[in-house]
């Protein structure tokens, strides 16, 4: 076995590096998992007002895409998993693709690969490591969810069967991850396969979930989301849907360490190819350079993102077409058009969250450019800072107002040409995507001011967008206060399409981006680089 | 004679670190002016202030009449920089970021960047990632000396070069200086200042420890005496400026400081002196003295 000398020291290498956020990964979804599930107990304590709740979810297939699969919900537990089981997936998966990346390709990278390489360390150490600390990780989640839930006097086989699906999304993301750090030779690339991975596995179990009785229900199988909840905690739970995460973990394993084999430390699976002997090109001409790749890989995903979610609406309306009853008891909420479009508003709401991932991604370049030492003979150019600033930061806003405009394009096209009624449908819902660009701009903001002002804390800007998921997600149901709310800038967006168009609030999510970003460059323009 | 570079009395901390305590350095226009010092001595610091990248705390610096911090953009038309440890754009390549950087500055040469890449032997078709760190600095260096400026900030720019490598440098800042630019040269490899350098300052601690010519800080430190002589000596071990007396018979050996040395020799010849060695101080032992008393 000396192909895996060193992983024990390796394993405490990764859990010194990751000694902060891992726990504090951890403790925040598991912490909302409880606080969740005591939400519901103290809104709905009966088995009647929670009975209502169902009556009102099972029959609305824009609910059932966007969240989950209805199954027992007539218990506390039931509903928590409804409620956050498919965010909390989505979370954890972030934290397995980045935590695995961190540890695997970037430090190849890096060059610290290296150096750990030269001691008495085996081929397999490093990835065996970071997989050790990360699928602890899984089971950790696994075990803290279980026991939190349990310690609320819920059921304990549904409990550590919800602990055990997200837990099981860990993995599953992780061993994907190893895979794609293999195969591409760059972290930012590995990254965003893994965060490919993540939204495929959203769409794939929205879609599956919402289809009617004879559509293609079998889509959510093919999505690890999927397979944690159809593990059904609380609802009758079947632990053997474990198997699929564990064999399948295992098969990807087997690939990622097949492929470690035989490449190059440093090196990607495709043959590095010649660039041009020369080019000439300003501080922009590089922002584009370096951010081009990123920005098109954005607006593939997009397109299939919001292509696809405008189809599943398409697909909710014969549902209700096909249903009088339903339509009917759907009718008092404001009838069919009115549901379509606040599943369409929702969608929206989504979208504008995983761009504003963009936004903040694109803006932090300025960071990671600076902290690779790559800003420095740019600076030591004639180059004023303020505009080096704003060749990354152009992207940041044009191109999020881009790719929503993108969005809102897919998705218009996709209901209007399944509707046959493009004329209405595309000014409509590209205007209802574009009322999500003053609300991703203050993230490109906050984003911003961090970079002049604590560029050591850049990472802040993440954990904002964080919270104001968790805000739009969960908010209502803890009975924040409306203050709190209005922390996020998502909650002031009108919700469009459907509801009613105001303009004030927008002007001063553009006021808020517009100080965030001059207080950012101001901070900039006077503090060290480096 | 002007002067390109000016500091006195720099100051700059980061956090409880003192890295720059009242730092002088002075470049006059049109030489070659070496930049010695331990590791964390405060080059690098220096130098990015020179370069607008760090605010000082304290002192005043100018460089080519011009504040650094404030008049940063144009200031850098006129200089280009080559870092210790470069890092390129994984995804350019070599040629792209040696037009892109000298785009940046004043406008780069065609003629002078052929001509560099071919005496440096490099191809400019490679990924930035795909080169080794000896071709990481090739691209920084060919970027610069291709470029039309004034001034030159090198910060060890021969690190990871091989020696046909560092004869090719050589005689390129050789050239710089013929034409008249200014090079500021930080390095370690002493060889390269005594051949390059008219001047050279060292620092340590953040402070400026010594600076002149090479034949003025000669002058200040000792030359290594073996002689044999008529009879025993005496009284010589006890005289100013002399070190690591050791005699056996009528042979002895020291140290002198390079300024006593007269009086010494004078002293020598009283015992009649049958063979004499003596040693001028080496470049290196120059830099021990002055690096050693820093550890």
């Amino acid at each position: 076995m000396n192909t895996l000398v060193g992983t024990g020291s390796l394993v405490r290498l990764v859990l010194r590096r990751e000694r902060i956020q891992l726990p504090v990964w951890i403790l925040v979804v598991s912490g909302i998992v409880a606080a969740t599930a005591s939400s519901f107990a103290s809104l709905y304590p009966t088995v009647q007002s929670r009975q209502e709740l169902a009556a009102s979810i099972v029959n609305n297939p824009s609910i059932l895409a966007l969240s989950g699969p209805a199954q027992g919900l007539d218990t506390i537990g039931g509903m928590t998993e409804w409620k956050y089981g498919a965010v909390a997936c989505v979370l954890v998966g972030l934290m397995a693709v980045f935590m695995t990346v961190r540890h695997t390709r970037a430090d190849e990278e890096t060059g610290r690969h290296e150096l750990l390489g030269a001691g008495v360390v085996g081929r397999y150490a490093k990835l065996t490591a970071t997989l050790i600390v990360v699928f602890g990780a899984g089971l950790a989640y696994a075990l803290l969810i279980g026991f939190a839930l349990t310690a609320q006097g819920l059921p304990a086989a549904g409990s550590f069967a919800m602990g055990l699906g997200i837990g099981g999304c860990v993995w599953f993301f992780s061993a994907v991850t190893a895979v794609a750090a293999q195969v591409s030779s760059s972290s930012r690339a590995a990254n965003g396969i893994g965060g490919a991975v993540i939204g495929a596995a959203y769409l794939l179990r929205a879609a599956g979930d919402s289809a009617a009785e004879d559509g293609p229900r079998w889509l959510s199988w093919l999505s690890p989301i999927g397979w944690s909840q159809q593990m059904r905690p609380f609802a009758g739970e079947r632990f053997w849907v474990l198997a699929l995460f564990v064999v399948i973990s295992v098969v990807l394993l087997g690939v990622g360490y097949a492929l470690v084999g035989r490449r190059d430390i440093g090196a990607g699976l495709l043959p590095e190819r010649a660039g041009r002997p020369s080019g000439v090109f300003g501080t922009f001409g590089l922002a584009w350079r370096l951010q081009r790749g990123i920005l098109i890989g954005w607006t593939v995903g997009i397109v299939v993102l919001a292509g696809a979610l405008g189809g599943i609406s398409q697909s909710l309306k014969s549902i209700l077409d096909s249903s009088p009853q339903v339509a009917q008891a759907l009718q008092h909420l404001g009838g069919q058009q009115s549901l379509v479009d606040s599943f369409m508003a929702a969608i929206l709401d989504v979208i504008g969250l995983a761009v504003s991932v963009y936004a903040i991604q694109a803006a932090l370049r300025l960071r990671a450019e600076e902290t690779a030492f790559r800003a420095e003979p740019v600076l030591a150019g004639s180059v004023a800072r303020l505009r080096w600033a704003a060749s990354h930061l152009a992207f940041a806003l044009i191109g999020s107002a881009f790719l929503l405009a993108v969005a809102g394009t897919a998705t218009g096209l996709a209901v209007g040409l399944t509707n046959g009624d493009v004329g209405t449908q595309l000014p409509r819902l590209l205007g209802a995507a574009m009322v999500q660009v003053p609300a991703v701009w203050v993230l490109a903001g906050i984003a911003t001011a961090l970079f002049g002002l604590l560029p050591r804390l850049t990472s802040l800007a993440w954990a904002a967008l964080v919270v104001f998921l968790l805000l739009g997600q969960l908010g209502s149901l803890f009975q924040l206060s409306q203050w709190a709310l209005d922390i996020s800038p998502f909650t002031h967006l009108p919700k469009l399409p459907g509801g009613e168009f105001t303009v004030v609030p927008l002007i001063w999510l553009l006021v808020v981006t517009a100080a965030l970003t001059l207080a950012g460059l101001a901070g900039f323009r006077r503090r060290d680089v480096g | 004679m002007t002067t390109a570079i000016s500091v006195s009395g720099l100051r700059k901390a980061f956090g409880r670190t003192q890295a720059l305590d009242g730092l002088d350095l002075t470049v006059t226009t049109g030489e070659v002016h070496g930049f010695l010092g331990p590791n964390g001595a405060g080059k690098s610091t220096t130098i990015r202030v020179l370069l607008g990248l760090l605010r000082a705390d304290g002192g005043r610096a100018e460089l080519l009449g011009g504040d650094p911090w404030r008049d940063a953009t144009e200031l850098h038309r006129r200089l280009a920089y080559v870092p210790g440890d470069v890092t390129l754009w994984p995804t350019l390549s070599g040629g792209e970021v040696i037009d892109l950087l000298g785009r940046l500055r004043g406008g780069l040469d065609p003629k002078r960047r052929k001509d560099l890449l071919e005496r440096f032997d490099l191809d400019p078709t490679k990924k930035g990632r795909t080169y080794s760190k000896g071709n990481r600095q090739k691209v920084a260096l060919v970027a610069a000396l291709a470029s039309d400026v004034e001034l030159l900030i090198l910060d060890e720019p021969t690190s990871g070069l091989d020696p046909l490598m560092e004869e090719v440098f050589r005689e390129c800042i050789a050239r710089e200086r013929q034409d008249g630019r200014t090079v500021l040269l930080s390095s370690h490899v002493l060889a390269e200042v005594e051949a390059l350098c008219d001047r050279v300052s060292i620092i340590r601690n953040g402070k400026t420890v010594e600076s002149g010519t090479l034949a003025e800080l000669r002058h200040l430190t000792r030359t290594s005496i073996t002689a044999e002589l008529g009879s025993p000596l005496s009284g010589v071990d006890t005289m100013a400026g002399v070190h690591d007396y050791s005699a056996q018979g009528n042979k002895v050996q020291f140290e002198v400081d390079t300024a006593e040395l007269d009086a010494v020799l004078r002293k020598l010849t009283e015992f009649g002196v049958r063979s004499l060695i003596s040693q001028p101080p080496t470049l290196e032992q120059l830099f021990l003295r002055h690096y050693e008393v820093s550890a």
